[in-house]
């Protein structure tokens, strides 16, 4: 992405220079170009035109491309008849803890296995590697039940308390080897500089570590951020109570209960925080896109 | 010096060798603590605390589970193989497993080739690059549950629907979308597609980046045209990333709840029942109490089998991958 020539070499430039290769490879690009903006840009679009556009006018002619009258009414009555703005709250609540327990488990976590490196560290490695290999799915039915009856804490539910989400959002083995991995790079020498000069492994961590660690704590902070936003399941199995439900728990239950254009509101609401976050921070998410850069290191 | 070694803190050795005792090197709680033994389990305790709660007890726990019959009322008590017995015999388990494998072939058909496509053309972009790619990533931060809805809007089976709508622009349709059986699939599948394509096409934007340009040059120096590139220096380069994409696919596909959960229910007539929904239903569709032996066994036996499968998948490209 930073040369802007050149690609990455597959077409020379003596054969850019060519009119036949440049109109060919021209036409796909600005066909692909359509069909990322038909594609990825036209459903939002589309929601956004629709949160706005009174529900007749979206129910008969779908595809239009101006509205007949202006509804801005639909967002306000999303956001305090539909009770969207309580929701939207609970999102933010249930993401900002999910991302505490995150950053708080992979940094002391990243910090121990890979500065202090105890002889036993090889033993949770290979359990956190191990994780990485278990689906998702294995972990519902007895991590409900442990939310449902926790052991060793009988008559004690933590079914409609934050922390059933917050908790377990914590062991996310994969933000534990990123930052793992980030601290296995930094240079040594500070670390002996550090400890000759007196500092203990609190001060290490605190005054040498994390703020060495920006930009791998902006990343795992992004996508934990994210990730809780986009969350559905768990959050609907262990918060039962409406009032406490984020937005993507309760829209299925908004579609049923309000008019169309106020319904697309609701939607439109809830995707602004990812769409600004993804704007704001484009960088983290396309330079190795997460997933393909963290297992490349 | 022993002492250094088995605490594994060298660092701390000069502070602490002037007062230690020659004759005693070893190791006790005392040297252990002295040694920053316990401070390394105060860092620990976050991830231990997390992990043996939230991830390694209820691991040991789905297993226990599937092999007793649980009602969160008595007591469990064993039955063995029983569960997976039931769900083997269960009239539903085959209609299951059909619809994920198809949801998954479908979705490698739409999805697989299509982001490497886009990818390949992204690359050669020679302005404003990034445009392409935040265009093509977008969909993936939507939340899944604001798309599905959105498209089971856009799937409105009524002639005025909007996909009916431009489908008619071309005189086609009025198309039942989820509403048929033989629709309800592909539906889910063009939705799934839509939402994922795009972090595919960044993972291969990446790896397109670390292609020698060399290889492309001593290529356009023997004569090779573009196509002749791609086939010959561009695939077989990202062979590595191309396996990999595939099998994280595979496994990410046969786990697909939330298009079927949110758009169907599984209907209609089962049409896109799928073993992660089947899972759902047996543990919590069920008002009355949820069968969770049969749901905890279902989910092994899922684990199980992309185990399996992701061994032989590895085992039968490996030659392939790294020659």
């Amino acid at each position: 992405m930073s040369d802007g020539e050149g690609g990455t070499g597959l077409i020379s430039s003596s054969e850019w220079r060519k009119p036949t290769v440049r109109w060919s490879i021209g036409t796909l690009q600005a066909l692909l170009l359509v069909a990322l903006v038909f594609g990825g840009l036209g459903p939002i679009l589309w929601l956004a035109k629709g949160a706005i556009t009174p529900t007749i006018d979206t129910i008969t002619h779908p595809m239009g491309l101006f509205p007949h009258g202006a509804a801005w009414s639909n967002l306000k009555e999303a956001w305090t008849t539909v009770h969207v703005g309580l929701y939207f709250w609970n999102t933010v609540v249930i993401a900002f803890g999910s991302w505490a327990s995150q950053i708080v488990v992979a940094t002391t976590g990243g910090f121990a296995l890979s500065v202090l490196r105890p002889k036993y560290a090889k033993v949770i490695n290979g359990l956190l590697l191990t994780t990485l290999f278990v689906p998702a799915i294995v972990l519902l039915v007895p991590l409900y039940i442990e939310i449902v009856h926790p052991p060793l804490f009988h008559h004690f539910s933590l079914i409609d308390s934050y922390w059933a989400v917050w908790l377990p959002a914590g062991a996310s083995a994969f933000n534990v080897v990123l930052v793992k991995r980030f601290f296995d790079n930094l240079p040594r020498e500070i670390f002996e500089a550090a400890r000759i000069d007196g500092a203990g492994p609190f001060r290490l961590f605190w005054s040498i570590v994390l703020p060495m660690s920006k930009p791998i704590i902006g990343v795992v902070s992004i996508f934990a951020v994210l990730a809780s936003w986009k969350d559905f399941l768990w959050p609907l199995l262990v918060l039962t109570n409406p009032n406490e439900q984020p937005l993507s728990v309760r829209l299925p239950e908004i579609q049923a209960q309000t008019s169309l254009g106020v319904f697309l509101a609701a939607m439109f609401i809830a995707c602004l925080v990812p769409i600004a976050g993804f704007l704001v921070f484009q960088r983290s998410f396309l330079r190795g896109g997460g997933l393909g850069g963290a297992i490349k290191g | 010096m022993a002492v250094v070694d088995q605490t594994g803190e060298p660092a701390l050795s000069s502070r602490r060798g002037l007062s230690r005792d020659t004759a005693v090197p070893r190791r006790t709680p005392v040297t252990w603590v002295r040694g920053g033994g316990l401070t390394t389990v105060l860092f620990l305790l976050p991830l231990l605390f997390a992990f043996g709660a939230f991830s390694w007890y209820p691991i040991v726990r789905t297993v226990l589970m599937s092999l007793q019959h649980t009602n969160l009322v008595q007591p469990a008590t064993w039955v063995g193989f029983k569960n997976f017995e039931q769900v083997w015999h269960d009239p539903l388990f085959p209609v299951a497993v059909k619809n994920t494998a198809y949801f998954a072939g479908l979705a490698l058909l739409f999805g697989y080739p299509i982001p490497l496509v886009a990818a390949v053309l992204m690359s050669e972009v020679r302005k404003r690059r990034g445009i392409y790619s935040a265009l093509a990533y977008l969909p993936v931060v939507i939340p899944p549950v604001v798309a599905v809805l959105l498209w089971k809007v856009f799937y409105d089976a009524s002639s005025a629907g909007a996909f009916n709508t431009m489908l008619h622009w071309i005189h086609l349709g009025p198309y039942p979308w989820l509403q048929s059986e033989q629709w309800a699939m592909p539906s889910l599948v063009l939705e799934s597609t839509w939402a994922n394509a795009g972090a595919t096409v960044i993972i291969y934007l990446a790896a397109l980046t670390s292609v020698q340009t060399e290889l492309y040059e001593a290529a356009s120096v023997d004569g090779a045209g573009i196509l002749r590139k791609v086939w010959h220096i561009t695939l077989p380069q990202l062979r590595g990333i191309l396996l990999v994409t595939m099998i994280l696919q595979i496994i990410g596909t046969a786990q697909v709840f939330l298009e079927p959960y949110l758009f169907t229910s599984g209907g209609p007539a089962n049409a896109t029942l799928t073993v992660l929904l089947m899972i759902y239903n047996y543990a919590f569709g069920n008002s009355l109490g949820g069968d969770y032996g049969a749901a905890t066994a279902l989910s092994l036996m899922l684990a199980g089998f992309l185990a399996v499968f992701s061994l032989i998948y590895l085992r039968a490209t490996r030659s392939w991958s790294t020659r």
